[in-house]
């Protein structure tokens, strides 16, 4: 699956050239290198300031400032649950607690085999099928502790 | 004097001519267009409350605090973003808005220590003066939920609170008190032009993060404190201010360190300097300083600081403190015995580029007065005499062209062995933001210095010449532009010599001087060299910055007469944005200069052999004057080993670590039978020194400096001397005592003087300089308030002189011994000999000199990072750490010269410019080799440190 290879240096400096010809290159990298490694470390950031001419601080700041550039290796796979309102209406905090108090987990941890992160996402815009969630990318609407207890086996699988 | 407190803007000024009235708060206000709203409103006397604005940075918008309301639209814009437009009304108070603002800062309070009493800003807090502003009397939202403020909250651990970062020796960043208003990340970025801060994250994540979250000494800052300057709170402090307190008095004065001469207010408290801000009216700096000047001011209290005056018989002896009735009366009794014994001619001084523009011409009038002889010289002779000579040759005038607010013009910048970023950083912040804006950058050098490619900046032509080549690059360039009729025909026919042009434009045009003809010795490709040239020539205004890599070579005078022809074949000269611009080393060296520090000058660059300029100081001064030069500094050490020098009186300069070949400045000194040192501390001349006269720093002298675009600036007493007296009183002291009449109570009174014999200074007085801030000399009646810009309708010399400069190769050649080459220079953090940085923080940055060499040379030899190696010519030796690196070319090694234990001129040659003997100092040819550790000459060395340092006690005074 996307992300799933281990980070290395020079494939790193390979990707930032490869985009270095794009008008605005600083997110492509950074959607590439996620791509490729599913976090982009320090020595990453490194890399692009130099390959930008930009200082790395500059680049400090716009790779935190989004939250799904990771800074560190994610679990194998990703599950986003929505906390806004219409959300919350529906019971999804109090059932997103116990989720995670059963995987000994809190938000934005992965479970100690590495299947797994989970990580909180405000307002899918999927709020007619309210509590709704995200797993590597794929929406899940109406989405009960039997359907979180599937995704965390397949998870695992 | 009181505080001063300058008047903040809140946006930057517009350039706009053309006007713009609009009405606030009910009156009428007239302001350039593109003015902001809030700007506007202070010009008319109306302070709208504001916190993410200051005037050194654009407008951002992020604080909502100045908020206003214009009749007729809609809702509440910033007023630092919102421009002014004709005919609009604008209410700067309004219920709506006083409720806005109260309600903007209470969420800001929120999250902000209540501990005003106790911080180190009380006082000088814009976030106190603004609740204060806005009538903030009640913070609703407590402080029990999520804060940056608390390291814990409700007995738990807050991980958004962070500790104070103190890594920085000047200032510390408490992130609790950060209100992220951004002024430090706009400031690093916009004036500064480091990009060293950012804010990471976002929402209530966000914070000032150096670097990648890093602590401020790791990080890519720099230390130049625009950000501390910017900060409205007490997130970023002054360690000094932590220390002390608020300063409740301020005095504006110059910088002594480099040549950019930027003013600072000296904030104090009582005699203590609590800091250091750059004045934003000062005319070469407009506020912004670098890490020496803000910072490095410590040595002044520094405990190696010698208070006393010291004399010793013989220099293997121990000083003696004494009166210095007694150091001056045994000073002058023995200079007297030595021009008795040996001659008139037998003794000499050496100014300084580091003293004022006062005290230098005392020193020069009592060689020339008192001693009877010309044997007087400068620090400038080992770094920019040839500019001097150059640009006299060429336009008639020693000086650079422009002023530094020129480079706002300039289109091509053409930097040739200058790196301002470290030598010159304040003017450097400035190219830089040219070049950010827009402008073409091309850099020869041999070393790949910051310009060449740093964050934002990209150099469009790197040509990395081979060191010792400059006259043949510069040729170079001149045949493509001659050859591709890139003359500027109608500026040169009226303009230049017309005979001299044709005889220069036919040499230039030789195959043998084409880019092609010259690779091999230049060692860059000829398609890069034309490709410059064309870009020099058609690009625009096209301005030229050099410093002492064109200056200090064996062609050193060639090279700047061949920068001279290049700005007349194009001609960019005599407007702004253009020009030759000598980045002149020291505070006062044009100043040391203009005073007749030269063996055959009188002040102003008079010659001394000229009876007509003679007479006049003759008349003044009531004595005769030797019309024959005197002795320049290497001519006085040759004579010294000879035996018919004898006697030195030298004014702050270490001439034995920054005079090359240091092996030969040391034995000609101690072959002196009187050495007198007039210093702050026992510095490296000190070991041969007979005398020593305790000198004053700048902040205990009144004075004025000249700086590198001829501005003559004050600087103040803001404290009593420690050593008892101004440097003056004691050059006025010495001549007294040999026979001079002297009772200058004032330095004002020398200006006086100076202006009355100097034609270029006719005009310049204390109390024009108090009036106008500074002046850039020629001053008088013919610009009575100075010149910016020289040379505009004409060459001072009348006709531009095109000199042909014929490349010829240095003496110091590479061969199978001595395979590379090592060229020397400066970094940011230290400053020439290292006298006083050395003695401040700033030396954390830099421990130590190192030697750069590029990782090809280094595998050859075996060299690792951070190996000790051996660095040896045929001068002689000296080992320091290797740092490998592909900054320098292969086949060239780099090093700075400002520690001692290094001596760096312990391997430079003797070689030296033709015209004026300004040292080769940046072409040795050397060997490296792995090595243990020090070498001999450096143990010898440092055991000589030692015992020629020691001073008597009162028991070794008893025996």
């Amino acid at each position: 699956m996307a992300g799933a290879a281990p980070y290395n240096d020079e494939r790193a400096r390979e990707i930032i050239k490869a985009h270095m010809s794009l008008e605005g290159p600083a997110l492509p990298i950074l959607h590439a290198l996620m791509e490729e490694f599913g976090h982009v470390p320090e020595s990453a950031v490194k890399d692009m300031a130099e390959a930008l001419n930009i200082s790395r601080a500059e680049m400090h700041g716009v790779v935190s400032f989004y939250h799904d550039f990771h800074r560190e290796p994610h679990g194998r796979h990703t599950l986003k649950i929505c906390r806004a309102e219409s959300c919350q209406s529906m019971g999804a905090e109090k059932q997103a607690n116990e989720f995670l108090a059963k995987l000994k987990l809190s938000w934005g941890e992965t479970t100690p085999d590495g299947a797994l992160t989970v990580e909180p996402v405000y307002c899918l815009g999927l709020c007619a099928h309210s509590p709704s969630a995200l797993i590597d990318g794929e929406p899940v609407g109406c989405v009960d502790m039997e359907t979180l207890d599937e995704i965390v086996a397949e998870a695992r699988r | 004097m009181t505080l001063i407190k300058e008047t903040d803007f809140g946006t930057p000024e517009s350039k706009s001519e053309k006007m713009v009235t609009l009405t606030i708060d009910g009156k009428s206000v007239t302001v350039p267009e593109g003015t902001s709203i809030m700007r506007a409103a202070m010009e008319a006397g109306t302070e709208i409350p504001k916190l993410c604005a200051t005037d050194s940075i654009k407008a951002f918008g992020s604080c909502r605090l100045c908020v206003i309301e214009v009749e007729g639209r809609y809702g509440t814009p910033a007023s630092c973003t919102t421009p002014v437009a004709p005919g609009i009304a604008v209410k700067t108070q309004t219920p709506r808005l006083a409720a806005i603002r109260r309600g903007v800062m209470e969420l800001y309070i929120s999250d902000h220590p209540l501990d005003c009493l106790t911080c180190a800003a009380n006082g000088d807090c814009e976030l106190q003066d603004m609740a204060g502003a806005v009538g903030l009397r009640d913070v609703r939202y407590g402080y029990d939920g999520a804060n940056h403020v608390f390291a814990r909250n409700n007995g738990e651990a807050n991980f958004d609170w962070k500790p104070k970062d103190e890594s920085n020796p000047y200032f510390t960043y408490d992130p609790a008190k950060c209100i992220v208003c951004n002024r430090c990340v706009r400031a690093c970025e916009e004036v500064q032009g480091t990009f060293a801060l950012t804010i990471s994250g976002r929402g209530f994540d966000s914070r000032v993060s150096p670097g990648m979250d890093e602590a401020f000494f790791e990080s890519e800052c720099v230390s130049c404190g625009a950000c501390v300057q910017a900060c409205p709170t007490a997130t970023l402090t002054e360690k000094s201010v932590i220390e002390i307190g608020q300063p409740e008095h301020s005095e504006v004065t110059t910088c002594a360190y480099c040549g950019v001469g930027c003013t600072f207010k000296a904030e104090m408290r009582g005699e203590e300097v609590v800091r250091m801000v750059p004045w934003k009216d000062g005319k070469a700096n407009h506020g912004h300083s670098c890490i020496k000047g803000r910072f490095a001011y410590g040595y002044a209290h520094h405990g190696d600081r010698i208070l006393k005056p010291m004399v010793r018989e013989t220099i293997d002896q121990p000083w003696r403190e004494v009166s210095w009735d007694e150091a001056l009366t045994f000073a002058a009794d023995r200079m007297k015995a030595i021009q008795t014994k040996y001659g008139k001619n037998s003794v000499g001084a050496i100014t300084s580029s580091r003293c004022s523009n006062e005290e230098t011409y005392l020193v020069q009038k009592l060689v020339r007065a008192g001693f009877g002889n010309n044997n007087v010289d400068t620090c400038a002779r080992v770094c920019h005499s040839p500019t001097g000579y150059g640009l006299n040759q060429a336009f008639g005038t020693s000086a650079g062209t422009q002023d530094f607010d020129s480079v706002d013009d300039a289109d091509v910048i053409l930097v040739i062995g200058a790196n301002p970023t470290d030598a010159h950083p304040v003017f450097g912040s400035r190219m830089k933001k040219r070049l950010r804006e827009g402008a073409k950058l091309i850099v020869v050098d041999p070393r790949r210095i910051d310009l060449v490619r740093s964050p934002h900046i990209e150099a469009d032509y790197h040509l990395p010449l081979k060191p010792g080549t400059n006259v043949a690059m510069v040729t170079a360039l001149a045949h493509v532009i001659v050859k591709e009729g890139l003359v500027n025909e109608a500026f040169v026919r009226e303009r230049c010599d017309q005979d001299e042009f044709r005889d220069w434009a036919e040499f230039v045009s030789q195959d043998r001087n084409s880019p092609e003809a010259l690779e091999s010795v230049l060692g860059v490709p000829a398609a890069d060299i034309r490709a410059a040239a064309r870009l020099y020539a058609t690009g625009g205004n096209a301005a030229i910055y050099y410093g002492l890599g064109v200056t200090e070579h064996a062609q050193g005078s060639t090279a700047v007469m061949g920068i001279a022809n290049l700005a007349m074949a194009t001609g960019n000269l005599g407007r702004r944005g253009v020009g030759v611009n000598p980045l002149r080393g020291q505070n006062n060296v044009q100043g040391s200069c203009d005073m007749g520090s030269f063996p055959h000058e009188l002040p102003g660059y008079q010659h001394i052999s000229g009876a007509k300029a003679r007479e006049v100081f003759e008349k003044d001064w009531g004595v005769k004057l030797d019309s024959e030069p005197g002795l320049r500094i290497p001519n006085m050490f040759d004579t010294a080993l000879e035996g018919q020098f004898k006697g030195l009186y030298v004014q702050g300069e270490d001439i034995l670590q920054s005079d090359p070949d240091t092996r030969h400045v040391s034995a000609a000194l101690a072959n002196m039978e009187l050495v007198i040192v007039q210093d702050l501390f026992l510095v490296e001349t000190a070991h041969y020194a007979h005398v020593f006269l305790p000198g004053c720093s700048f902040l205990e002298k009144d004075g004025t400096f000249t700086n590198a675009e001829r501005r003559i600036q004050r600087i103040r007493k803001v404290m009593s001397p420690k050593n008892g007296y101004g440097d003056w009183e004691i050059t006025q002291m010495l001549a007294n005592r040999l026979g001079m009449n002297w009772s200058y109570s004032n330095p004002s009174e020398i200006m006086d003087e100076i202006a009355r014999l100097t034609p270029s200074f006719a005009g310049v007085s204390y109390e024009k300089l108090d009036q106008d801030g500074s002046v850039q000399w020629p001053c008088n009646d013919a610009s009575p308030d100075g010149m910016p810009i020289m040379h505009i309708n004409g060459f001072a010399r009348g006709k531009g002189k095109f000199v042909i400069t014929e490349y010829v190769a240095t003496d110091e050649k590479v061969g199978p011994r001595f395979p590379l080459l090592l060229t020397t220079g400066r970094i940011l953090s230290q400053y020439n000999v290292g006298a006083q940085t050395r003695r401040t923080d700033n030396s954390r940055w830099h421990e130590e000199d190192v030697l750069e060499i590029h990782p090809h040379d280094a595998e050859e030899r075996g060299v690792r990072d951070g190996d000790w190696v051996k660095v040896q010519s045929r001068a002689g030796e000296t080992t320091l750490r290797a740092l490998v690196t592909e900054r320098v070319a292969p086949g060239v090694v780099y090093t700075t010269f400002h520690h001692p234990s290094t001596q760096a001129n312990v391997v430079t040659t003797d070689n030296s410019d033709w015209a004026t003997n300004c040292p080769e100092y940046k072409v040795t040819a050397v060997q490296i080799s792995v090595s243990n550790g020090p070498t001999e000459w450096q143990e010898k060395y440092r055991e000589l440190s030692v015992s020629a340092r020691r001073i008597a006690t009162a028991i070794d005074a008893a025996e």
